[in-house]
């Protein structure tokens, strides 16, 4: 790899900016969008600046206005947008210039980073092309020399073969390698500002930490300026050194990532805080907090730089002691669903083979448990859950779910039907996952009522109680999807599920579409509903901090396999399979101290890692 | 990707065998005599007619007949007609003419259909966008005959910008009148077609990317978003084709084009079963072959569509 990544025929007549130089000047700054013809404001007098080499994240919610108003930055904002204010860059200011100029800042000065890498680069032609594309675009160079930038840029962002990505199509690359192509496109021109615009929220942890440790490297060698927007509290602890608190429009907390992490001002920034669920907190009622970095530490026999070798062999001993003193699990009665050597199969289709997407897969769950299914993307969790309910065929082992085995069961007969009535399941994406044409009252009423359970009035009473019960309003019911927030949306989804009275909940990744704070929300009676109902619960997700405040047990998959499974405490204090560690220590901690702990012992881990 | 190709070849046989099958059926079991129907309201004498029974093999049953079609066919020996010509001569004679007047139609439509449906999409819900949206509607509700007859009239007699009729010498010139009426209801649907799926691509993020690369908007719009809205527009137009190749009878009469149409329309008038077998064979190759070269246009254009095994 080479520091130098500026091409010598490269002139670059604009003034280099000056070690911690003011960089991005925005001064009250103001987005409205045109909505039936009136103004509805997304950011209003935004103040903030970003110097050379610094972080700032911009820290919201959605709807907040944290993409809006960076859009507007480089005039990115569609036609029926509205931006005052000022924003300058290196002293020269962006709004109200005219359309050539904008288009000479836009990729040569400032460079956008978007969320989603699949969507964001052109299907249609190769990674490379669009490279050279934007390098021949601001800089007189050949065909060649470009190619050969192209090239560099792709070796600098550190994919493991760049000839073979420079020829890719998008859809060849995998998410993490598309979103380090689109890192090498947004740097090929040397930005002195680099715009992060939920960068790694499409990716998965171990992913995304990889991504993270690229932006901080390049932050470092380049020098750039960056403006990083997100939701995610752990990804600001990560990287920012500045951070903007924004919330409906406004930024209501400024400070240092130390002062707004240690001592938030604001009561949003507080409650957003304490929203973020914390890998190791637990739930309410899950006793002593983990502290994971000393599980892996001592998992890893690391010695980390950052914490001093007293208190880290203190902090382990701890540990161990907890984990000797978690109260054995007792499982109680006949398991609801019981996997023995499971493999399960997507079935052939046309010419496409069949493609086994679960294999070997053993797993048990006892009434009133709740197991967490974890996994990176095609690991195989939401297959396991799908299979649970029926809707994917056994291909090998014994699936018994309520006392049934299914293994066997035909595609939508009987046996099928009589299980699935004691299963409740609620979805990933609540919009989509309720008809649109329903008021939700029907749908929440439309199981009981094919099931014959109830009908009439009998039915409207069990549906308000449902209603009471994932604490909707009752007057809700005649509403459509539509009217709902995304909460509360989910809401119905887990009132639906309930309408049977399940012995199992099968979840797939319920609140990962949700803002944290909704989401915590959501968790929290998700829980109270599991405690008062004593379901027995799969939870699927790819988030490790979630499982950790609900389930019991957790489960790690990784490519079809169930690597390892226990108690809440044995894998949380003491993982014992590689990709287990490696999992952990990707989850970013929302503190800066702790996230830095957790960063070096991760760099540790991977070097020692056999894989 | 040739293993593709030669699978997709294949698939040819079959559809082939099917269709001629269907279709010397068919005519096979049309009502009436095609020799008696030959001489009109003078019959001549039973002799005469056995003899050309014989002759065009129509005293045989179904199957021996079909049989003896393809056996020819492999032989490249289409036979001869009821009024004596040789089939193959008659072929060689109007394919040229009703390809021509196809591609002449296909490439009407498609410039003045993408490039219309590029701007309106562009302009989505302004002045040019509405009235040519309603236009287009206009064009799909009139009939083509309407069409031909009004355009002969105004464009081809009353103002004298083209010839009103082909005759027997089709060229590119004189071909531009039907070629038009031809294009136009496609023309309507590849601009709508072109539109939806601007609009589409139009918000797309790759679209803002390419924006926040600093690209100009002309460059945004030709590399970015039109490339990736030909994709569905590409299919239809390979659908299409078939359509124009075949369908074109009525514009053929009016036009008076010495085309497929028109002796497709005779043939089947006559009962003339080898004629008719023979132009729909042609027509059916011609048209999974325009179907394989979309497909592998569509690949082209979409890497992620790659046939790969």
């Amino acid at each position: 790899m080479t520091d130098n990544i500026t091409p010598n025929q490269d002139t670059a007549p604009v003034q280099e900016p000056a070690k911690g130089a003011v960089v991005l000047e925005v001064r009250d700054l103001s987005v409205d969008f045109g909505v039936d013809k009136k103004w509805v404001p997304a950011a209003i007098g935004l103040n903030y600046e970003v110097r050379a080499g610094e972080v700032l994240a911009i820290v919201g919610e959605s709807g907040s206005g944290k993409s809006a108003s960076s859009m507007a930055l480089l005039g990115l904002l569609p036609s029926n947008s509205r931006v005052s204010g000022s924003v300058r860059l290196s002293g020269k200011e962006l709004l109200g210039a005219n359309a050539a100029n904008i288009r000479e800042v836009r990729g040569k000065d400032v460079a956008v980073i978007f969320q989603e890498p699949m969507t964001a680069l052109n299907p249609v032609y190769t990674v490379g092309a669009q490279i050279v594309e934007t390098v021949r675009l601001h800089n007189e160079v050949s065909p060649d020399q470009a190619r050969e930038r192209a090239l560099r840029m792709l070796e600098l962002v550190e994919l493991p073969d760049p000839e073979k990505a420079f020829k890719s199509y998008p859809h060849q690359l995998s998410g993490g390698q598309r979103q380090r192509a689109m890192i090498a496109q947004s740097l090929s021109c040397d930005p002195k500002l680099l715009i992060a615009d939920e960068p790694t929220t499409a990716l998965d942890v171990t992913v995304q930490a990889e991504i993270l440790d690229l932006i901080r490297n390049l932050r470092n060698k380049l020098d750039s300026a960056i403006v990083l927007i997100t939701h995610d509290m752990g990804v600001v602890a990560d990287l920012a050194d500045r951070i903007a608190v924004m919330r409906r429009g406004l930024i209501v907390e400024t400070g240092t990532a130390e002062q707004v992490f240690r001592n938030p001002r604001h009561e949003y920034t507080q409650a957003l805080l304490a929203a973020v669920p914390h890998l190791g907190q637990g739930g309410a009622d899950q006793g002593a907090e983990v502290d994971v970095t000393a599980a892996l530490a001592a998992a890893a026999h690391a010695e980390l730089e950052s914490v001093d070798h007293d208190d880290l062999v203190r902090r382990e001993r701890e540990n161990a002691a907890a984990l000797a003193a978690a109260a054995a699990e007792r499982p109680q009665g006949e398991p609801v669903l019981e996997l023995t050597d499971v493999a399960i199969e997507y079935p052939k289709q046309g010419r496409v083979p069949a493609f086994r997407a679960v294999e070997g897969a053993n797993l048990v769950i006892y009434p009133g448990q709740v197991v967490g299914l974890v996994g990176e993307s095609g690991s195989g969790k939401t297959t396991i859950g799908r299979a649970a309910v029926g809707l994917l065929p056994v291909a090998a082992g014994t699936m018994r779910v309520v006392g049934q085995d299914i293994s066997a069961a035909k595609k939508n007969g009987k046996q099928l039907h009589q299980v699935r009535r004691h299963i409740g399941m609620v979805f990933q994406d609540p919009s989509s996952s309720l008809n649109p044409r329903l008021p939700i009252g029907e749908s929440i009423g439309e199981p009981m009522f094919l099931a014959g359970e109830a009908k009439g009035s009998g039915l409207q009473k069990r549906i308000e109680a449902l209603l009471d019960q994932v604490e909707l309003p009752r007057s809700y019911r005649n509403r459509y999807p539509h009217e709902l927030s995304g909460g509360q949306k989910q809401r119905v989804g887990i009132a639906r599920a309930l309408s049977l009275k399940p012995k199992l909940m099968v979840a797939d990744e319920p609140t990962s579409a949700l803002d944290v704070s909704v989401q915590a929300k959501v968790l929290e009676l998700f829980q109270n509903l599991q405690k008062d109902l004593g379901f027995a619960c799969l939870f699927v997700t790819h988030d490790l901090a979630v499982v950790d405040v609900l389930a019991d047990r957790i489960c790690v998959m990784q490519r079809g396999r169930i690597v390892e499974q226990g108690s809440r405490d044995q894998i949380l204090r003491n993982p014992q399979e590689p990709y287990t560690q490696r999992l952990l220590a990707a989850v970013p901690l929302p503190d800066p101290e702790k996230q830095r702990e957790r960063r070096e012992l991760r760099a540790q881990l991977l070097a020692s890692g056999v894989e | 990707m040739i293993q593709y190709i030669l699978r997709r070849l294949l698939q040819i046989i079959p559809v082939f065998i099917g269709t001629t099958l269907l279709v010397y059926f068919m005519v096979f079991a049309l009502p009436g005599d095609p020799i008696r129907a030959l001489f009109g309201d003078r019959p001549p004498s039973e002799a005469v007619i056995a003899q050309l029974r014989q002759q065009y093999n129509l005293d045989q049953p179904f199957w021996v007949q079909y049989g003896l079609f393809l056996k020819n066919l492999f032989t490249f020996n289409l036979g001869v007609d009821f009024t004596g010509q040789p089939i193959a001569a008659t072929l060689g004679r109007i394919f040229p003419v009703t390809v021509m007047l196809a591609v002449e139609a296909l490439i009407i439509q498609t410039v003045f259909g993408v490039t219309f449906g590029l701007i309106a999409g562009l302009r989505k819900g302004k002045v040019f966008d509405a009235t040519v949206l309603i236009a287009s509607l206009v064009v799909i509700a009139i009939p083509t005959f309407v069409l031909g007859f009004v355009l002969q009239l105004l464009v081809g007699v009353q103002l004298g910008w083209a010839k009103p009729t082909v005759g027997a010498t089709a060229d590119w010139g004189n071909l531009i009148l039907p070629a038009t009426v031809l294009g136009l209801v496609s023309f309507a649907y590849v601009l709508r077609l072109t539109r939806a799926s601007v609009i589409e691509n139009m918000n797309a993020d790759y679209v803002r990317t390419a924006t926040a690369k600093g690209l100009s908007r002309p460059r945004v719009v030709v590399t970015h978003i039109l490339r990736n809205s030909m994709i569905p527009v590409i299919t239809y137009l390979g659908a299409s084709l078939g359509g124009l190749m075949g369908g074109a009878i009525v514009t053929e009469s009016i036009f008076n084009v010495p085309g497929v149409g028109q002796k497709l329309f005779q043939a089947v008038i006559r009962s003339e079963g080898p004629t008719v077998v023979a132009i729909v064979s042609v027509l059916v190759l011609v048209f999974v072959i325009a179907n394989l070269l979309v497909d592998l246009l569509y690949a082209w254009l979409d890497p992620r569509i790659r046939y790969e095994n």
